[in-house]
């Protein structure tokens, strides 16, 4: 237990990716079974635990000490789970044998009833470090928040063994906790675990950007193209009764959209973009997309609102037929074929673009037909369904971005390689009447500068900081002062969290404007009328 | 035990600092007064331009090296045991546990006794002499750490866990945050306990300080300046580099490959407070008492009557309420947490 306290001690406050992964392989690398199965299980969410409420946490900290302390603590810290594993009192004169592992706090907890949960809870807390504690507590009150993704932990398992993550995806949905034959085939113990589950993930093919200059090499006739969609792409498996909607890293989000999930009533493995709308009338746009992401559950009005339909792009299997070595043309007649048998509310075929030659699929890439559409793909005629990201058969040809000139206002330190230069700025937009405009923050941006822009900023920064709030400085920005950034960014989204009232996707700094004077940077209006295009 | 006077007016706190009518003198003042019985050498209790400075030569000298040697019109190397007298008032040192010169001043008068224990801490700490309890009618607390969160572990635990980062990532440079006298050496010195031995690189604040306790027979080992004529940024892989925490936000620290920030603090134990600091690598090592040091210290010093002086005042006030002990806050000013 307290290997896998330490790890998530220094996952939350490791913000590289990198870092991150050694972490990671090392305590799959030090750790035996079953503790670093379970270990992986709790952070990919495949570890399942009655849950303990807030309130009965709480209720079992104030029988074991004063409340007012309690209270003076709480306040001081902030968070429950912290607070509690720091303050909870050792029992007198125990002094346990052995810590208890990571398996035996699991099985005590699994083994639970309802009633006993809470006292199962405090014997753990009575035997546990603080560390450890703290751990205990974020396995049964849900979500551990170290900001590692499932894929990260599938892809520190990839180096572990120096298999392909795609390997690891594969097989993902076939196991379970606590993953002893996946370990033992990483480390060459054993074979390849061979899944007999049904409805797998199969790892989805990727594109590449088209470069400047790649298209002068390419023959158009070897190429279809089709519209990008800038929905969430999926897969969707069905075989032998079991119906399987897939991120396109593998994760499983059939609940999400189960009004889709519904009507997935055949025998195939296709591959798509999820969206909503009706595809016989209208497609939404990203804020109605918006609408279906990231929520627990997903109400009535909501799925009838907002309804979730496919448009596919590929077959990958169809009736037990693995189709992916076929070339693109042949699956994509079968595919139009299939298609027609689904429910036309939920299904339908991505459209085909016809061109002859680069400059006309240009000017169409650069007026699309709907507002989801961030682009078009290019995909050889003959290429086969290869998984990852094979550099030739697919392209993707993006929608240049949208710019705005923005006000640098705040600046915040970075981590690592990073620590020691302001490199995360917040940016804003003028509001406001004339005469009395004000910056309103629009965003925020870390990376699009070389290393010495980096270095500008940072000076910029240090020379023009009014306030600071420990790693955050508040850089001078007026209608006099202040440094313009050009930010590049691939769309808008509402948001009620911002006081802007708007959130960008993908924002990031294209070039710094040391010429222009402040007072020239953009107005909110510009963002509010990209927003109702 | 008869008591001629009361505890207030042995010492009571002023703006400048506590101050002792009877004898006329001020313990740790804040501002320039005529004298001074200082504690320790960290600078918010050890200033210079008093009149006169009543010390432990560590002390005296800590102060010589911060401040240059005319700190002071005149001053006097206080002997840990030793009893003084002071227009009539009793003043022992004894030590405190908190840094190197550290000392707790008793101050006894007409059968009363009051300990000022400064700043403190009950961790062994091999670059000081360790806490004395000593038997009191009134116990002067510091609070830094006056809270039931605050639980420091054992430091060797802590530095265990900075060497295997070391190993883990040894193609990165590992930044101790410390402050420059007490914590700073204390680290070094774990480093070199845990068997640590390639070379340590200090930041130029540190030196003069770590030279001293070097000086005073406390083996740091061999320490390098980690200047950038020193080498370049490979040179700096591997290595573990301590400077004031200040540093690591300048530009100072652009010098070595991809950091590793830690610091050195009993503030660590609040991951909300190592995430705001960028701290990578939290050592929850700390030269203030935790918790439960704090209370069972007051509880082994026997007093009836507990003042604390700054910190969190109101949760230790609060247990000693609870656990039937007179109790009340200072509210001295001018104390920041310096050492930790």
């Amino acid at each position: 237990m307290n290997r896998f306290a330490e790890l998530l001690d220094r996952l939350v406050l490791t913000p590289s990716r990198n870092g991150k992964l050694t972490l990671l392989t090392d305590y799959f690398r030090s750790v035996e079974d079953p503790d670093r199965g379970l270990a992986l299980a709790a952070i990919t969410g495949d570890l399942s635990i009655a849950a303990v409420k807030p309130a009965m946490l709480r209720a079992l900290v104030v029988e074991r000490m004063d409340p007012v302390l309690f209270g003076y603590s709480y306040d001081y810290v902030g968070d429950l789970a912290e607070t509690v594993s720091l303050v909870w009192p050792q029992p007198a004169g125990h002094i346990p044998n052995h810590a208890p592992t990571l398996a035996e706090v699991v099985g005590k907890l699994q083994a639970a009833s309802r009633s006993d949960g809470p006292q199962v809870l405090a014997r753990l807390l009575d035997s546990a470090s603080i560390s450890a504690r703290f751990a205990i507590i974020k396995l049964v009150t849900g979500g551990l928040r170290i900001g590692v993704s499932a894929r990260l932990a599938k892809q520190a398992l990839a180096d572990l063994g120096q298999v392909d993550v795609v390997e690891i995806e594969e097989l993902w949905h076939g196991l379970t906790p606590p993953y002893t034959a996946l370990f033992a085939w990483l480390e060459g113990r054993a074979e390849k675990p061979r899944s007999a589950a049904l409805a797998l993930f199969r790892p989805v093919m990727l594109s590449n950007a088209v470069d400047d200059g790649d298209l002068e090499k390419l023959e158009p006739a070897d190429y279809a193209a089709e519209w990008k969609w800038d929905g969430i792409r999926v897969q969707a498996v069905c075989e032998g009764g079991i119906r399987r909607l897939y991120s396109r890293t593998g994760d499983d989000v059939s609940g999400a959209f189960p009004d889709l999930a519904a009507t997935m009533d055949f025998e195939a493995a296709l591959d798509g973009e999820l969206l909503v709308g009706d595809p016989r009338e209208a497609t939404g746009t990203f804020s109605d997309l918006q609408q279906r992401l990231n929520r627990k559950s997903v109400s009535p009005k909501i799925q009838q609102q907002y309804p979730a339909f496919m448009r596919c792009y590929d077959a990958l299997q169809i009736n037990g037929e693995d189709l992916r070595s076929l070339p693109f043309a042949e699956r994509r007649t079968r595919l139009g074929a299939f298609v027609q048998t689904l429910d036309p509310s939920r299904f339908d075929l991505s459209p085909l673009v016809e061109f002859s030659d680069w400059e006309t699929l240009e000017r169409l890439r650069q007026a699309p037909p709907h507002p989801i559409i961030e682009g078009v793909m290019l995909k050889r005629w003959d290429s086969p369904y290869l998984a990852g990201r094979p550099k030739g058969p697919w392209f993707k040809w993006k929608r240049d971005p949208h710019t705005i000139d923005a006000v640098l206002m705040y600046a915040q330190r970075g981590h690592g390689k990073r620590s020691s230069f302001y490199s995360d700025y917040t940016f804003g937009v003028w509001s406001g009447p004339e005469g009395s405009e004000e910056l309103v923050p629009v965003g925020k941006a870390y990376f699009g500068f070389t290393d010495e822009e980096l270095r500008q900023i940072d000076k910029y920064v240090r020379d023009h900081t009014i306030e600071r709030f420990g790693p955050v400085r508040s850089v001078r920005a007026d209608r006099k002062n202040g440094l313009v950034l050009e930010v590049a960014f691939e769309g808008l989204n509402r948001s009620t969290r911002h006081k802007s009232g708007v959130a960008m996707r993908f924002p990031r700094i294209s070039r710094l404007r040391w010429d222009k004077p402040a007072a020239e940077a953009d107005r909110i209006e510009t963002l509010q009328a990209l927003l109702d295009s | 035990m008869f008591k001629a006077m009361r505890a207030s007016d042995l010492l009571k706190p002023r703006p400048e600092g506590l101050y002792c009518p009877p004898g006329d003198f001020f313990i740790d003042p804040v501002r320039p007064v005529g004298r001074a019985l200082i504690t320790h050498g960290h600078s918010d209790h050890a200033r210079s331009g008093h009149g006169s400075v009543l010390a432990t030569q560590q002390t005296l000298d800590i102060m010589g090296l911060r401040y240059g040697e005319d700190f002071a019109e005149t001053t006097q190397a206080a002997v840990i045991g030793e009893t003084i007298d002071i227009n009539g008032v009793s003043v022992t040192f004894h030590p405190a546990g908190h840094v190197l010169g550290s000392a707790q001043i008793v101050v006894e008068h007409q059968g009363l006794r009051i300990v000022a224990s400064g700043d403190y801490k009950r961790q062994k700490d091999a670059t000081c002499l360790p806490f004395e309890p000593v038997p009191c009618d009134v116990f002067i607390t510091e609070a830094t750490f006056g809270l039931p969160v605050f639980r420091h572990p054992p430091d060797h635990e802590e530095i265990a866990r900075l060497l295997k980062s070391a190993t883990q990532f040894p193609e990165r440079s590992h930044l101790i945050g410390a402050y420059a006298l007490g914590k700073a050496q204390r680290v070094m010195r774990l480093l070199r306990e845990a068997g640590y031995d390639r070379p340590i690189y200090i930041h130029g604040a540190l030196a003069k300080l770590s030279e001293y306790y070097q000086r005073q027979g406390i083996d740091l080992g061999q320490l390098e300046p980690a200047t950038v004529e020193s080498g370049g940024k490979a040179d700096f892989e591997g290595a573990i580099v301590v400077g004031p925490p200040a540093a690591f936000a300048d530009r100072w620290a652009r010098r070595f490959p991809d950091p590793i920030a830690c610091f050195a603090s009993g503030w660590m134990r609040i991951r909300q407070r190592a995430k705001q600091g960028g701290v990578e690598l939290p050592l929850i090592i700390s030269d203030h008492a935790d918790w439960d040091e704090l209370i069972a210290t007051i509880k082994e010093t026997g007093a009836e009557e507990v003042w604390v002086t700054h910190g969190r005042e109101e949760a230790l006030v609060r247990w000693c309420e609870l656990e039937g002990i007179a109790a009340r806050p200072l509210h001295l000013v001018g104390y920041e947490d310096e050492g930790d």
